[in-house]
Parts: C-alpha cells; structure tokens; sequence
C-alpha cells in the first residue's frame, strides 16, 4: 500500500463546517428561556433490582413469613402506612423513616406491582426497557431523550443532568448529549499555562470542538461533549457555592441529591435529572429481619429523600420538583440458601413532591405459591405486574412535563394511570 | 524524523499502548507482520517489567508514608498495572488482560466489603507467589490472555474474586441462588436470546457447592497471610440430573446426568464446556473483539463474525490464533478503519503517558482522573462491564481528559520545551514537531491544525524565545491530547 505523506494525513477541510459557539450570556438566555424556575424532573434509579417486598412490606400476608423465613421483617419493625384498596396491610421498610414523613404529609405516593408483559429478568436489558419505555425494541434514544428532544431548538446543554458517570439509556436524546456531572466540584478546566495564555487555550479548544465534520460523525459527537463542557463550565460551578438548608449525609446519593438541589435552587434551567444508587442486586446476605446490608440502603434512601424534600420545603421550591424512584426488577418472592432473592418481575414505583397525590396505589399480590394464584407469574415464584410502568410514564409526561405521552411512548397509556399528580 | 508508518502506528494503537517517539524510531522500518508477530507472540519478550518499578528513567509510584503494596493495597494494584500498561515489553498481554477484565468485569469494593482491603486486594490483584494463597483474579486475565477461552471460563468460574462477586460462595443444594448462573450465560459467553428462565435456574443447580474454603494462612482477614481459595463441596452438591433446552454433549443429549455428589463438579465443567463450545459464545466473542479491535462505527461485518467465529471453533478455542487471524485481516487494516475505536481511559492516560513522557511523573497521577474519566481499573460498574464507545464521552468525562492533558503537560513542561527548542523557527514547525512526531499523529483536519497554529500566535507576535516555547509546547500537547482527534484509536 502506498504510504500517505504527513501533509496527505491532514485531511482537507472541505466536509467540514464550523459551528459558531455561544457565548456564556446567550446560553444563560436559552436556559432562562427554557426553564429556569420552572418544574424539575428528578429520576431515581435503584440499580440493580430492588426487592420490592422488602420496601413495602405485605407483614400480614399469610405467605410472606413462610416463603422469606430468615429475612421477612417482623410486623412490629413495619412503618404502617395503611392499606391498599383491596384491604391488604402495608408497611414501608423501618429504616425508610423518612418516607413514612412524607407520606404522612401526603406527598408520597406508592404505585405497587409496576411493571410489564414478559418482564425480563436481565439487568440490563430491564434497564434499556425501563429506558426507552418499549420491551420490544429497547434500543436507541430514551423516554426522557424524546421528551428534551421535544424542546425548542437549540436545546440547552443542561436541559438535562445525570449525577452518575454513565449516560442512562433513558437520558439518550437526539438533539443533546447530557452532561454527566456527578460532582459538580470537578467540574472545571485546568491549563498547563496561566492568566491570558490558559485564556488563549481556552479559545483556541473551543475553535477546534467547533469544527463539525460531516464524514466523521463520531468525531464531531466527541467534539460536541467538549462544547457542552466549555459552555456550561460557568454556570455548573455556580452550583458549588450552595448552602443547603438542611442536612446530608456524606454519601454519594445524598450528596447527589444535594447537587440537585443546588442546582434547582440556582435556577441554572435543568428540567430533568438522574440519581441512583447501586446495591440492590441482593441474591445474597440481604440482611436478617429488617437489619442487614439491604437496611443500610434504605437507609441511604429514605434519608437522603428527606433531607431533599425538606432542603426544597424549606426554599419554597417544593411545588417545582417531582422525583420519580424506579428499578429495573422486583426479585423472587422465595428466599434463596443465601439469605438473598433472586431476579423476579414487578417492583414498587414512588413519587414525591409538593404536588403529588399521596397514597398507596394499585393493589398487592397474594403471595400464595400456588400456580394457579393470578397476581403472580413464575409458578408462583414472582409478583405479577398490575401498572404497566409506561401508564406512570405517561402520568409524569402529560401531568408534570406538559408534553404528550403518547407521542413520546408511541402509545396512548393514559388509560388506567395512576392518578400519583 | 517523520512518523510515516502508518499501518505500525493503527496496529500498536489498537493492539498495544500507542507508539511512543522512541518506538516509533525502532519500528519506522518494519513490516506489519513483524510486528503483529511481535506483539501475538509475546512469550518471546521478557516478563520482567514489574522489576522496573521504583527505577529511575520509568514513571513513578507513589505510596507516601508507607511501603508500595500492590498485593495487598488496591491503589498501589492499579499504579501496578498501569505501570505495566506504559512500560511492559507484552504490550497485548496487557490489552488481553484489560479486554478481559471487562468481560469477566469484577468489582474489588464488593470482594473487599465482604473480606477486608487487604484480601479483597489479593482476591483481584495479587501476584503469584508473593503471598500464600491463589493469584488474583487480574493474572488469570494475564496468564490466559490468549490462550484456551474454555480453560479461562473455567479458572473464572473458580477464582474467589468471582465467587464473591456473583455470590458463588453461598449457592448451596435445596435452595440454590442465580447470580453467577445467569451472569456466565448473559455476559461471560453466548448473550440473551439463547436460553430460558429454566436455563437459569438448571445452571444454579450446576454450580451448587463451587463453594470458598475457610480462610487459611492466618486467624484475621487483615493479616496479609490470609486467604481464601475455591473448595468444590460435595454435601451442598445438588447431584439431580439437570436438563437444558439446548445441548450439552457432543451427541446432543441436553442432561447432565445424576452423579455421586463426590463427582459432581464435573456438572460445571460439561456445563462450561458446552458454552465455551456454543457457535452463538463464538459469534458474541468475534462482535466483541470487531468491537475492541476493528471498529465501534461500523456494526460488525457479518462475514467477519462468521469467520472470526470459525476460527476460533477450528483452532479448539484457542484465542491467539483468532486474535492473530483479526490483525492480519483486512478488515483490521482497512485506512477507513485507522481512528475509529474511542479509546478507554486507561488507554488513553497510559498513550498520553508514554508519548507526551514520564520523566518526573508518578502514575499515581493518573488514578483520580481515571475515575472522573469513568474507569476505575478493578471497579467496572457492573457485572457487565464498562459502557464502551460513546458512553466514555460524557461532558464530565471529557472534561477529566482534557484535564489529565493539561495535568501531564504542566507536569512534563520542562521536558516539553527541552525538546521542542530545536523546533522554534515557526509556529508551524514547533506544531508539526507536537503533532506528527513527539505525540502519535492525530488526525486533524485543516481547520483544526490552522487552529494550532494561530494558538501560537496568539497572545504576541512569535519570536521562538525561550519563554514562549516553554508556554506554548505544553499549551500544544494539552491541546491535541486533549481534543477529539486524539481520544480515537
């Protein structure tokens, strides 16, 4: 093969064009513009299968005791909330004290047996179906992508902000690449140099990231990650200089929720972001009798939650933000040997907010093993789902977002939503 | 001199750490298939680069206030490997091992959660013969990097750190537990799709009793003499026959028979063997090598997965044979393909190491970025491994790796402008000794390196004075190792 010549190597500029870039005032416009102070979505992802029954409790069911001998929680320890339309008793988790607050005040919502048709018991393909909101084809852009996708152009590189390192499959959009900003204090730009020669580096990084070469699409996608970082450098490190009103835990979801918070309360115009926290993929050491590595997690939750609503209460900011708490399973309804679960099917859902409906909807399982028993799947292994989790989506994106669910989800499931806002 | 071997310069980007200067002298001249069989048969070269640590004229590493202990301190595990990864004379040995452990990903926090830093670390990391107990997981991946896939899938299925990781150690007969028997169906070999939720459930079975022993060597989990290694245990064997939707045994027979629970370990090995043997492992295999290898732009090549597949059925699961098949093949050495893999962090940091220099560098320096850059060596997010490709460059991502540039230029700016001095006549001379010749070339287009230039030029008027070489030539490194033509391999 013939060996190209350095200056060959070059490849001419033809293909290519130049973005112009923003300047910080005009990108601060489009974020005041569209939706500085106006209604947040915060998603709550518990990764890894969160064993629904064991957050909210069916204590008096005759089966639950029987089929989880040694990690079934006592019904002394439940935090009762009541019980759901069908009469079944149900309790939240006893280190989820703070939820239980919260929905005393009437601004918890629990949506039961959330799930789908042939629910997979794959993480991460639960995860991409949980994402792009179709078990048939859970590949491509997500449920949230399509709704940022929906907003007026451009859209603001901060419509939407994921506190994990990775992008979720929900957040994938086709008009902007989320940043991903799990700690907001790193998030500024170092030079080797100082003053004005940093300075000119700077420039000179935003002219190269501004040229978009059509023939190398991939190139110009990195490039747009590092446009998106330049031009929101200014407005992410205003977040830094936030004083919460109350206080978190020193534990990367409170201090997740923390950012959020600040973030909200700065009003840089962010409308949807992502949380989560792992360790809920427990096939082992689950914790006996309500203690145990799955106590610490709701622990984790239901305090870190409480310092968020209470932080947002506390600055008026209630009324704007509604967070939404998922996972990509429920687990097997029988223990295993190692005090653990195993993959199952439907989970447990939450909303909190100022203007969420309070209460427990949808109605439990029987947790009768018998085959024949029609709220479970599996041979009676697993919980069955009632709530197709696209009719929370569809609720969440026409009650909350005020865009249309059924363009987003390419299907009306506004039928039978949970009515949780 | 001119870098001009381009066909050297995509193989050792993609097959081992990039090229630095002084490689690129020793290699400018060489053939591609002296050096694919330079780098596939790496027995050839010494092992000895971990003797190399603490010399001088190698990077560095820091353990301030105590011994280096990479087989008992996790930090000091991954200054190790990268290390290795900058210096190591088994280049592919180290890219195998870094494959790998994103196929088997393994997260030291649960296996230290559950047993301790110190045998948490000897789980995942520890060299053989150091310490009592079984190397760590990180010399399976290196001792197997391409060698037999079935023999690796098997010393996997037994490696503690595995066994703690997909909770092995307590799937026990009567009431077996999944992790790991869905995980090595799902992830380690033929993907979803090809089995049933029975499958699942007949594979836990399988692997009932592939248990721990007790811990050995000491009375505490801190005591670096502790450890534990992989204990078949007959009385939690279920020794029922377990039968599958698909075959198991050559004659098509889909049971694993009743056996003596003294024997009945032999239920994983059919099990792994039948797996490792499935043409479907082959196909996910070659998508996952067309991926780390060819290209992440375009989807792989059908006729490639067939014949990568047949391959590695043909040469009895043997690795190297297939990897060496992929190198020389055209689809690998297509110019089209040159750039079209986003790298990883690791490999990133460790090409910006060894082209930009090391001298006065530790490699400690690189282990916080890499986090903020999404890849923690010995902590994949999940069983699944890391998210590849785009999934590097989130804004907060490129932003860490525009910042490990600018970090290693201030720290190199001395040597930088040392070298470049007797490239000062012009903008353009000190930009093309930066760009083609201290650094792997990049590929810039016209506007980009018109770029450059003017960033030379900006500021005042270029005389090629000391100082402004100094600014300049590290300003220029963090700038082209910092943009989106260098994150591509």
């Amino acid at each position: 093969m013939r060996q190209a010549s350095r200056r060959e190597f070059i490849r001419d500029g033809v293909a290519a064009f130049t973005v112009s870039f923003a300047a910080p005032a005009f990108l601060s416009d489009i974020a005041l513009a569209q939706g500085a102070r106006s209604r947040n979505l915060v998603v709550v992802y518990l990764a890894g299968g969160n064993d629904a029954l064991s957050t909210l409790v069916p204590y008096r069911d005759p089966f639950y005791a029987s089929r989880r001998p040694s990690i079934a929680i006592p019904a002394g320890q439940v935090l009762q909330i009541g019980s759901d339309t069908s009469g079944k008793a149900l309790g939240l988790h006893p280190r989820l004290t703070g939820l239980r607050d919260i929905f005393n005040q009437g601004r918890l919502a629990v949506v039961q047996r959330t799930g789908y048709v042939n629910s997979s018991r794959s993480h991460f393909q639960g995860l991409d179906i949980w994402g792009t909101g179709d078990p048939n084809v859970p590949t491509g852009v997500g449920w949230l992508g399509r709704y940022l996708d929906t907003l007026p152009s451009p859209v603001d590189p901060l419509a939407g902000w994921n506190a994990t390192r990775e992008t979720p499959r929900a957040l994938v959009a086709r008009s902007v690449a989320v940043p991903a900003i799990p700690d907001a204090r790193i998030y500024s730009l170092s030079s080797p140099n100082a003053a004005a020669e940093a300075l000119n580096e700077r420039a000179a990084a935003t002219r190269i990231s501004s040229h978009v070469s059509v023939s190398r699409p991939h190139l110009s996608f990195v490039n747009g990650s590092i446009r998106g970082a330049l031009s929101t450098l200014d407005r992410v490190s205003s977040v830094n200089a936030y004083a919460p009103t109350a206080t978190y835990a020193n534990n990367g979801f409170a201090l997740a929720l923390r950012t959020v918070a600040a973030s909200i309360v700065k009003g840089i115009g962010t409308r949807v972001f992502w949380v989560q926290i792992g360790g809920f993929d427990t096939h082992a050491s689950q914790g006996l009798t309500g203690g145990g590595a799955y106590a610490n997690l709701m622990a984790t939750v239901g305090d870190g939650l409480l310092a968020f609503y209470n932080d947002l209460r506390n600055q008026g900011l209630l009324n704007d933000t509604l967070v939404l708490q998922f996972s990509e399973f429920g687990r097997r309804i029988t223990e295993n040997g190692s005090q653990g679960t195993d993959h199952g099917a439907a989970g447990v859902m939450m909303a909190m907010g100022g203007a969420v409906r309070g209460g427990i909807y949808g109605t439990a399982a029987s947790l009768d093993p018998s085959p024949a028993n029609p709220t479970l799947e599996n041979g009676g292994g697993d919980v069955r789902h009632e709530t197709d989790f696209r009719a929370v989506y569809a609720r969440v994106l026409d009650g909350w977002l005020g865009t249309d669910s059924v363009s987003i989800l390419g299907a009306n499931f506004r039928p039978g939503a949970p009515a949780i806002i | 001199m001119p870098r001009e071997n381009w066909q050297v310069e995509h193989l050792m980007r993609r097959a081992a750490f990039g090229l630095n200067a002084d490689d690129a002298v020793r290699f400018a001249e060489a053939s591609v298939a002296s050096v694919i069989d330079h780098l596939v048969e790496y027995e050839r070269q010494p092992d000895d680069v971990d003797a190399k640590i603490g010399l001088s004229s190698y990077v560095g590493v820091t353990a301030p206030g105590r011994q280096f202990s990479p087989d008992t301190n996790i930090d000091d595990a991954r200054q190790r490997w990268l290390f290795r990864m900058v210096h190591s004379q088994r280049p592919l040995q180290e890219k195998m091992a870094l494959f790998w452990h994103n196929h088997f990903a393994t997260a030291y926090s649960k296996v230290a959660g559950t047993y301790g830093a110190i045998v948490g670390t000897k789980m995942m990391a520890a060299k053989a013969g150091v310490l009592p107990g079984p190397p760590g997981q990180i010399e399976l991946f290196r001792t197997h990097a391409l060698g037999n896939f079935r023999d690796l899938l098997l010393e996997v299925a037994k490696d503690p750190a595995t066994l703690v990781w997909l909770d092995g150690r307590l799937n026990v007969r009567g009431r077996p537990q999944e992790n790991f028997a869905r995980e090595i169906m799902e992830l380690f070999t033929w993907g979803v799709g090809n089995y049933t939720e029975q499958d699942v459930y007949a594979a836990a079975r399988v692997f009932t009793g592939w248990n721990l022993s007790a811990i050995k060597g000491a009375t505490t989990t801190n005591d670096p003499n502790a450890y534990y290694e992989f204990l078949y245990n007959p009385n939690q064997h279920d020794a029922t026959a377990k039968t599958f939707t698909f075959p198991i045994y050559n004659d098509g027979n889909k049971t694993i028979p009743a056996r003596a629970a003294a024997d009945g370990m032999q239920d994983g090995i059919d099990f792994i063997t039948a797996l490792a043997r499935q043409p479907e492992t082959a196909r996910r295999l070659a998508r996952k090598l067309w991926n780390f290898f060819v290209s992440e732009l375009d989807a792989p090549d059908p006729a490639f997965v067939e014949s990568v597949a047949a391959e590695y059925l043909r040469a009895g699961l043997e690795m190297k044979p297939v990897v060496r098949y992929i190198l020389e093949s055209p689809w690998f050495s297509d110019p089209d393909r040159w750039f079209t893999r986003y790298s990883w962090p690791a490999e990133f940091v460790v090409r910006a190491i060894r082209e930009v220099g090391w001298n006065g560098l530790s490699v400690d320096a690189a282990r916080t970025p890499l986090t903020n850059m999404g890849q923690t060596l010995f902590e994949p997010p999940d069983v699944a491994g890391w998210e590849l490709g785009p999934g590097w460059f989130g804004t907060g991502a490129m932003l860490a790796r525009m910042n490990f540039a600018a970090a290693l230029a201030a720290n190199q700016k001395v040597n930088l402008a040392r070298a470049a001095l007797s490239y000062r006549a012009s903008p353009e001379t000190l930009v093309d000794y930066l760009l083609f010749e201290r650094l792997s070339p990049a590929p810039f287009d016209r506007l980009s390196y018109n770029d450059l230039v003017a960033y030379v030029q900006a500021g005042a008027a270029w005389t090629g004075a000391d100082a402004q070489v100094n600014t300049k030539a590290a300003g220029l490194v963090r700038l082209v190792a910092g943009s989106a033509e260098y994150q591509f391999v």
